[in-house]
Order: C-alpha cells, then structure tokens, then sequence
C-alpha cells in the first residue's frame, strides 16, 4: 500500500492534536492481553492481542550438537510467519522480508539481552545442547506486528517447561517442572513517525502512512538492548532521544502484562 | 489383547468435546475455529477477490483454492519445518476437494476465494477439524452454499471400530486404520474419502455408518457456531 498524501495530511492534522482515529492519545496502547499455554504440544506457547492484533508464539524444544565455534551453549532460533490468514495484505509462500526482518528483529531483543542463559542450555560441551525453536504466527494483523509478536516470543519462552531427557534424547511425552533459565525480559516497543509526530502502537489504517519507525527492545533497568529504525525518513538525535523515552515509558506498562 | 475400552473412557461411537466459533479472525471475509478434543484448526476465507495470477481465473465461475498448514509447534514431538510439504499440499488439494461440490461459485466468475487452514494444536484428525472449520468459514463469508460439509475421522483400534481416533489409538500397538471422511449434510453423501490400515470390506461400510452419525453431531455444532455469530442481541 502507498501513502495517500490527503489522509496523511489528515492524519498529521489529529496527531498536531494529540488525537488518533480510534480516539487514543499519542503515547496510549490499545488494550493489550497476553494468554500462555494456549497449544498443548508446543513446550511453550502464548497468544498476544493488541487491538484486533492477535499473534501467536510457539517454543519447541530439541537436542542437537552444538556449532563447532561454540561448542558449550545452548542454540535459539526465531522465526516469523505472516500468514495469508491474517491479512489480505498476506501471500502465501516464501517468507516475505517483512517477515524476515521481524524474525530478526525479534531474535536480536532476545539474543542480545541474553534473555536466555545460553550455557545453561549445554547438556554435554562439544556433544549435545538444547535447541530452542521460537516461531511466531500472526492470525490478525491490525498494526503493530512487532511489538505482539516480540511479547508474544517473551511470553512463550517463560511458559516453556523442558520435557524429559533419557539417554541424550528427548521424551516429548513427559514434561519435566524445569522451566528455561531465563535471565532478562527484553521487551519490544516500536515508536512510529509521520510528520514531526511520535507515537506507539500503530494500526493497520495508520501503518501505510509512517515514515519512520524504530523499534527497540527493552530491559527491566530501562536499558536499551537492541534498536531497527524502519521506513525512509531520517530522524534527528532529539526525535530518536524521544522516542527512546517514549519506548521506556511504555515498556513498564506491557512488562506488567507478563 | 483386544481394545474394548478406549485410553480415553469414551464410547466407540462417541467424538471427543467438540467446540466451534465463527468469526475469530476480523480481517477475513469469514472464519471459524473448530476443536475437538485436543485438536484445533482455524479457518479464514478471504473473497470473492481478484485472482492472482491471472491465468488462472475462470470467466465461467468463481475459483476456490484451499491451503491447509500446520503450525510449527501444534504437533508432538519435534518441531515442523514451517511452509508447506508435501503432506500439506496433498491435504490442502484433498480439502478443496471435499468443500468443492457444495458451494456455488457460479456468481462470481473470474474471482477467487482463497480458504487458508491453519492448525495451532494437533492430536490426530486436523484434516478434518480443518475441513469443519472451513465449512463454518465460507458459510461466515456468505459464499453461497448448498449443503453444510462435516468431517471425521473414523477407523479401526485394533479390532474395534471407533470415530475420531486421537494419537494414541492411531499408533495403537495392535495395528489401527484412520479414515478421514466428510459428509453433506443433507445428502448424507461423502466429499471425502481417504484411508490407511487395514480394514474388511464389512468393516468399512460400518465405520462409515458410524461416521456418518458423528457427522450428524458436528453439523449441529457448526449450525449453533454460525446462528451465535448473527444472533441479534437485545440490550435491555
């Protein structure tokens, strides 16, 4: 979808104001709700929505032989799938780059706030390590993807239960009480721009008209732990400091939800 | 050893709880979700729209295209490679197949109607759930219909006769035949029909009676799902 520059004129107009089409402020959320244990089979799993958004996380738990240039942690993997389900925006097929830049997205929050601790993950150095398998399906897509699905992936890994380990393999049909050793919760917030404008949580009717993005995830300290600007449009260091505290602001808010 | 009591206590002829709601996804032109037992399929229909790519269409009527997918993390076991295999392209062609006859495309030429069937959770017969749930979900996006579709599974456990095996009876020690089946709801004549196993000829035509009968039950659930999504609510 291209921007249609009277709406986006429009839309500038209500944001000069502090009002949005659903009647929100700039800095509200829509209602958020996060549900866990919502997919019997997965180790892990939880529904986010946000709006009419509605995601869902998975978390699968495998054993494999570590990479050989770290052969004593444990391996995580995100993977995002836009389903055709969720939008008529949607195709099916090869995953888009929108997809795959959620996917990483997703995965450096994670990763680099080392929400999971990696090296309690090595079962045997060199041998075998658990493998943790995020993936993120969308079921309705009303804006905001990034920030649902991130929760939705933080939400799944703290449900998650390992199942049983017998003889280096994996007995899915007894889960053990054991529970991932989870060190942080990064959580993701995005800060839309059209204009001079900032706010959070946008919707698919505002979303073709954004400019900018940024997404950062957060940590419980107010730490920063990853960072995607999106769209074309260049921001100053004042907006990017803005939306850095309208992100932190946020986060206290959605970190409740857990 | 023969199997006379089922793992889960229910009667041979019995379907596990059953639970079904239109309208779940607000983007579709229609949708539905349909559990049972620990098996649960969401359904949404997007169209009549445009069809891409063009060669495709057909001037005559509208073209239905079904896409069935399990969810990486719906299944026991190990994680399942996202996409579709071949397993899901045969079971997506298996469930156009199965909803064709009963809907009435013929107002729409040149457009498509796109159902894409999505498993979040799997225990056995999520072809089928996936079937009742994309009948609910055309019926939600107004596609005319002739006849309600309902699925089943229905099979053999060892050398009794069951409807809606779950895992556990599928891989029954003693061997085990599962034959997904879908029926018209007026008609009472099947849309689907797919079996593995090993099963007489007698024992055939009766799980098919049987399953028959629990098709009968679900068409009643997927009726109340449709009615509760227009039912007009009076606020006093």
């Amino acid at each position: 979808m291209t921007s249609n520059s009277g709406i986006q004129k429009h839309l500038t107009k209500l944001l000069n104001k502090d009002v949005r089409y659903d009647g929100r402020k700039k800095d509200e959320f829509r209602d958020v709700s996060v549900e866990t244990d919502v997919s019997a089979n997965a180790e892990g799993s939880a529904r986010v929505i946000i709006g009419n958004t509605e995601v869902l996380a998975g978390v699968k738990l495998s054993v494999a032989k570590p990479y050989a240039d770290s052969p004593d942690v444990g391996m995580l993997m995100v993977n995002a799938e836009f389903s055709a389900m969720a939008s008529r925006e949607f195709e099916q097929g090869p995953p888009s780059v929108e997809s795959i830049e959620l996917s990483r997205v997703i995965d450096r929050g994670i990763r680099e706030a080392h929400a999971v601790d990696m090296a309690k993950l090595c079962i045997e150095a060199g041998e075998l390590v658990w493998s943790v398998s995020i993936d993120i399906i969308t079921i309705n897509d009303d804006g905001n993807l990034m920030d649902a699905a991130g929760l939705a992936a933080l939400a799944a890994l703290k449900d998650a239960r390992l199942p049983k380990l017998e003889d280096g393999k994996v007995n899915y049909k007894e889960r053990t009480k054991d529970k991932l050793p989870m060190l942080k919760e990064p959580i993701p917030v995005t800060v839309n721009c059209i204009g001079e404008q900032l706010f959070l949580d946008c919707t698919a009717d505002e979303m073709p008209h954004v400019e900018a993005r940024l997404t950062t995830a957060i940590l419980a300290n107010g730490t920063l732990c990853a960072m995607q600007k999106g769209g074309v449009k260049t921001l100053t260091i004042e907006q990017i400091d803005t939306m850095v505290e309208m992100a932190i602001k946020a986060s206290k808010d959605l970190r409740k939800k857990l | 050893m023969a199997y006379k009591k089922r793992n889960d206590g229910r009667k041979f002829e019995e379907c596990r709880p059953i639970e079904a709601k239109a309208g779940i996804i607000k983007n579709a032109t229609g949708s539905a979700m349909f559990r049972i037992g620990k098996t649960v399929a969401y359904a949404a229909v997007y169209g009549p729209r445009e069809m891409f790519p063009r060669f495709m269409k057909d001037p005559t009527k509208g073209v239905l295209r079904c896409h069935y997918t399990m969810m990486p993390f719906s299944g026991m076991g190990e994680r399942i490679r996202p996409g579709q295999n071949r397993r899901a392209k045969e079971i997506s062609l298996v469930t156009k197949q199965a909803l064709a006859e009963v809907v009435d495309l013929s107002e729409f030429p040149n457009a498509a109607i796109d159902v894409f069937v999505e498993v979040p959770e799997a225990d056995a017969g999520t072809r089928c759930a996936g079937i009742s749930a994309a009948a609910i979900a055309l019926a939600d996006a107004g596609i005319p219909m002739k006849e309600m579709i309902s699925a089943v599974a229905v099979g053999r456990v060892s050398d009794s006769l069951a409807v809606d095996l779950d895992y556990s009876e599928e891989a029954h020690e003693e061997g085990a035949a599962d034959i997904p089946v879908a029926f018209t709801s007026r008609g009472g004549k099947v849309s689907l029909l797919q079996m593995d196993g090993d099963l007489t000829r007698e024992q055939l035509k009766s799980a098919l009676e049987m399953g028959k009968k629990a098709c009968e039950d679900i068409y009643k659930v997927q009726v109340a799902a449709i009615k509760a999504r227009y039912e007009v609510k009076n606020d006093k």
